[in-house]
């Protein structure tokens, strides 16, 4: 009846998982109560979770990354602190079985939910507003994506407290992950949370891929999208193709284990070099898919702080978009110690360095950007600057790895550890949260605190070099990645150094949080307030709308006529929101529940495949398929916003506006 | 012209990365032997080369940063320019060179440093074979040419090419010396070929750089650099054990253990490597020499109890 599913599951044994488990109980009722207290239920449900506004959505997906962040995090600083004390016969406080599951979670929650997440977050916000569009393509299933991606980050951390998670690393390499090996039910949990969000990304991909070919603004043609819009077309595309290759490689592996197939196993004719392959053809441009929108976050704050339009747009352009063929040609550097032939290797890590050029153009139009500008250095030009010189030793390093001559001693090291942890924090986190910290305004209608937010930049900053400065050293000193633990003296003291490097990121996510508080605090307060729908004198659409803009974005579709069209409008006595036109009735999508519903559906199937509960998965997969038809059959599924609505609307902020200026 | 270039900048970078982690004990950066000398050359020279972009990069960063700063009115403030063919031409153009340059390099040292190239060695000195067996979690070492095998412990005498044929009968490992250089995976009916040579005597450690399981972390042995009379009177010592290696007594060899003890196998049964490559291709194994498939013998097979 409940397959391999019983009490000894539930990791009673394991008091960290038993502390862990009683706080998330604590502090889930306390939240829950709250909810009922103040009898938020059905605001929550009608607003949020059936919503299909792309606005709503996006911050329902930030609000998804922050808690896979609190998660990770706290993954992470357990290692480090594993690490500083399992020396010298000492065996820490982690056990191989605990912490193998850790350092697997770790990385899989920070690539699948925390930064996956964040991104497709500030898609969900930015992309519409920037191409004057009022929706995405495909609003329900933008909101079939966000409960994909968050029942999957319930799956992984289910995983916590019954049974356990898979201990063979984020990307579960064969032979290791088969059956024969890991009869557990770890893989199992990976398989499933890796495959249901999957479905939530590349409907993603598809649906921002969609919008912006067919949901342009009016006169906005290529060359006058914004780079932003860019690098999430770029980064959609890449999902598109790179994310079926994920599915079916993680499929594949689990046909292995589920029916006993041999496309991976070392004997039966499988060959775990297959997989390798197949999870790097999606792997390495995964990689770009998260950081080309970080990049595109860059391309919008500098210009916007320094006073003028970005530097070389068309070059920005095409570095983006070769950057985005060149990742699927790279992927065999993640392996040049299989023992490829030199010629193999060479062309790999040739194309991998050529991937450094257009990156470096990049870099340097961002600096052009800043020269003889006029700076302000808002906290978001401290998440870029931070980034620039951040991002530079990662793709330093990242070169040195590139040739196979050099990674034949550095790879699978802390050196390896310490490159990707560069660029995937110095890259993407810096990049998403300058873009947080840069966007919450339009989507709060209020500032986000800058003392916080620089203090917070500070300590991440240092906290960076402090915690993976000591791990290129040890990277050279011969520490090879998820060592348990060790007992060579020198790699003692840099893993001390990098476990206070931990403590200060950790302060650094307490200024993060100290940030939000104090914002939401002060959020009254009129210089906090964002009454214009302008608060930096921005470039793009996004900025001629209201903050927070209302449901349908634009009462009239805005017509663009240059590149950096809001600025041009401004600096022209265009008024872009063409306020007091005739407004006519909006078409829009209605809210439904048949996403979530979906979505749940494939939780419990995922849980009930995961241990073997049969019936139960039949449940879950005839519920998945019957939500989709339900949906496919409701014809009730928009309505219009009346001109009168539209016009009051637009009127109220029009007389906020005209408050303002006499002011 | 360009060699003397390189050996230069070379020079340079390893003056300069010596400076800079004086007091490390860095495995990878104070090589034993040739091929770890050729990899740090390579590692000091690229840095090298890319340093001419990096460090201009991230001083122009915080440069420009104070110069055009708000507060400082001063400075030229050009609030529509957005153009130049100057520099991007030098952007796109100077990091294309270097990477030309990397480029050269590295197919060159893709060549000269490919783990399957053997070494040359000096007149007179025959290359070692030694035969390696990932286990969960032990390495096992056939010397083939000697009939003896060993856990956990590689002896190899100093100035002369060891040959290593690599396999794993278990989970993917990465066969590492790191004070002697490159890497190469240990797969599963798969073999796998690595040159590497000390030049200096030494205990060495050894690892495996790829995480295989609950026992990786103690996937430890030490590498014994000798003279060869040290060498020879090591071979000694191991024949000199009780213990034998042969189809009956490697399945409790090969189960899994932790922080396994170095042992000494007096014997080992010839054909041991290729019947535990042979059994997970249907006793067909490559022959090194020759590169054809070739069977082996169906009694050693059935004897290794083959694990499913």
């Amino acid at each position: 009846m409940l397959g391999r599913l019983s009490l000894s599951a539930i990791p009673l044994d394991v008091p960290i998982l038993v502390g862990t488990f009683i706080g998330v109980v604590i502090v889930g009722v306390a939240v829950l109560g709250l909810i009922t207290y103040y009898g938020k239920w059905g605001y929550l449900w009608k607003e949020w979770f059936t919503s299909v506004d792309h606005k709503r959505l996006a911050v329902m997906y930030i609000i998804l990354a922050l808690v896979a962040l609190f998660r990770g995090f706290a993954d992470a600083i357990m290692m480090r602190t594993q690490l500083a004390l399992a020396y010298a016969g000492n065996p820490g406080y982690l056990p191989p079985h605990h912490y193998d599951q850790i350092f697997s979670a770790h990385g899989t929650i920070m690539i699948f939910f925390l930064a996956m997440a964040f991104m497709t977050g500030l898609f969900n916000f930015i992309v519409p507003l920037q191409i004057g569009a009022r929706d995405v393509a495909f609003p329900f299933l933008n909101n079939l994506s966000f409960w994909m991606t968050a029942v999957a980050f319930i799956l992984v951390n289910v995983s916590l407290f019954i049974g356990e998670f898979s201990q063979c690393g984020w990307l579960a390499y064969p032979p290791l992950s088969e059956n024969q090996f890991s009869p557990g039910v770890g893989v199992d949990y990976y398989i499933w949370a890796v495959q249901i969000s999957g479905v939530g990304t590349l409907l993603t991909g598809v649906n921002f891929f969609v919008t912006i070919v067919k949901m342009r603004a009016p006169g906005m043609t290529w060359m006058k999208m914004p780079v932003f819009t860019w690098t999430a077309f770029c980064a959609s595309i890449l999902i598109m193709v790179a994310f079926p290759v994920l599915t079916v490689a993680v499929g594949l592996l689990g046909m292995d284990r589920y029916f006993g197939m041999h496309f991976f196993t070392n004997d039966g004719g499988g060959n775990q070099m297959m997989y390798l392959n197949l999870i790097w053809a999606w792997g390495h441009p995964e990689v770009y898919i998260l950081v080309i929108p970080a990049f595109g976050v860059f391309s919008e704050v500098v210009p916007a702080f320094s006073g003028k339009p970005l530097f070389g747009y068309s070059t920005m352009v095409y570095a983006t978009c070769s950057i985005m063929v060149l990742s699927f040609l790279v992927w065999v550097h993640h392996f040049f110690t299989m023992g490829a032939g030199p010629d193999v290797n060479a062309f790999f890590g040739i194309a991998t360095m050529i991937i450094s050029i257009p990156t470096g153009v990049k870099l340097f139009n961002w600096l052009f950007t800043m020269y003889k500008g006029r700076i302000q250095f808002h906290a978001c030009m401290y998440w870029a600057v931070g980034f620039m010189i951040t991002f530079t030793i990662g793709g330093m390093t990242g070169v040195m790895l590139a040739i196979p001559g050099a990674d034949f001693v550095l790879h699978n090291s802390l050196f390896l550890i310490a490159h990707f942890h560069n660029t995937i924090i110095g890259g993407v986190y810096f990049g998403y949260i300058c873009g947080m910290n840069f966007w919450f305004p339009k989507v709060m209608g209020f500032k986000l605190d800058e003392t916080w937010g620089k203090r917070a930049f500070w300590f991440w900053f240092v906290g960076f070099y402090c915690a993976f400065v000591p791990l290129y050293i040890v990277g050279f000193e011969g520490m090879t990645r998820r060592l348990n633990h060790y007992d060579n003296p020198a790699w003692h003291p840099w893993l001390l150094v990098a476990e206070v490097g931990a403590v200060l990121v950790m302060l650094g996510i307490a200024c993060q949080l100290t940030q939000l508080y104090v914002s939401i605090r002060d959020r009254n307060l009129p210089q906090n307030r964002d009454v214009t729908g302008d608060p930096w004198n921005g470039r793009t659409l996004e900025w001629s709308t209201s903050s927070p803009p209302p449901v349908y974005n634009f009462a009239i579709v805005p017509h663009v006529h240059e590149l950096d069209t809001f600025m041009h409008d401004k600096e022209n006595g265009i008024d872009t929101r063409q306020a007091g036109a005739q407004y006519e009735a909006i078409h829009m999508p209605k809210n439904t529940s048949l996403g979530l519903a979906c979505a749940v559906f494939a939780l419990i199937f995922g849980f009930a495949a995961v241990w073997y509960i049969w019936w139960l998965a039949a449940v879950g997969l005839v519920g998945v398929i019957g939500t989709v038809i339900a949906r496919s059959a409701d014809k009730d599924i928009d309505y219009y916003i009346p001109a009168e609505e539209v016009a009051r609307i637009e009127n109220e902020h029009t007389r906020k506006l005209m408050a303002q200026a006499a002011e | 012209m360009k060699n003397k270039l390189l050996a230069r900048v070379a020079r340079l970078g390893g003056l300069s990365s010596a400076l800079l982690l004086a007091g490390c004990e860095l495995d990878v950066l104070d090589p034993k032997g040739p091929v770890g000398e050729g990899v740090k050359t390579l590692i000091a020279t690229s840095t090298v080369a890319m340093l001419i972009v990096v460090i201009p990069t991230i001083l122009l960063t915080l440069l420009f940063a104070w110069q055009y700063r708000q507060s400082n009115t001063s400075a030229e403030y050009l609030p529509k320019w957005c153009h130049s063919n100057k520099i991007e031409v030098t952007i796109w153009g100077v990091p294309s060179l270097i990477i030309l340059f990397l480029a050269v390099i590295t197919y060159q040292t893709c060549h000269s440093l490919d783990p399957y190239k053997p070494l040359e060695a000096e007149a007179n000195t025959k290359p070692l074979h030694v035969e390696v067996v990932a286990l969960d979690w032990k390495w096992l070492f056939i010397y083939p040419e000697q009939g003896i095998a060993t856990v956990n412990q590689l002896a190899i005498p100093v100035n002369t090419p060891i040959d290593f044929n690599i396999t794993s009968d278990s989970v993917m490992n990465s066969f590492f010396i790191p004070r002697l250089g490159s890497m190469i995976y240990a797969m599963a009916g798969m073999q796998t070929q690595l040159h590497l040579l000390a030049s200096e005597p030494g205990d060495y450690l050894g690892e495996s750089a790829n995480y295989s399981g609950r026992g990786f972390s103690d996937m430890k042995f030490h590498t014994l650099a000798v003279s060869g009379d040290e060498f020879n009177a090591w071979v000694e010592k191991v024949k000199s054990s009780s213990e034998q290696l042969d189809s009956q007594t490697y399945p409790k060899l090969a189960a899994p253990s932790e922080a396994n003890p170095v042992e000494y196998f007096a014997h080992v049964e010839p054909g041991m490597f290729n019947t535990i490559v042979a059994k997970y291709n249907n006793g067909m194994v490559m022959d090194k020499s020759t590169g054809k498939m070739i069977q082996v013998q169906q009694s050693a097979m059935s004897d290794m109890n083959m694990k499913e």
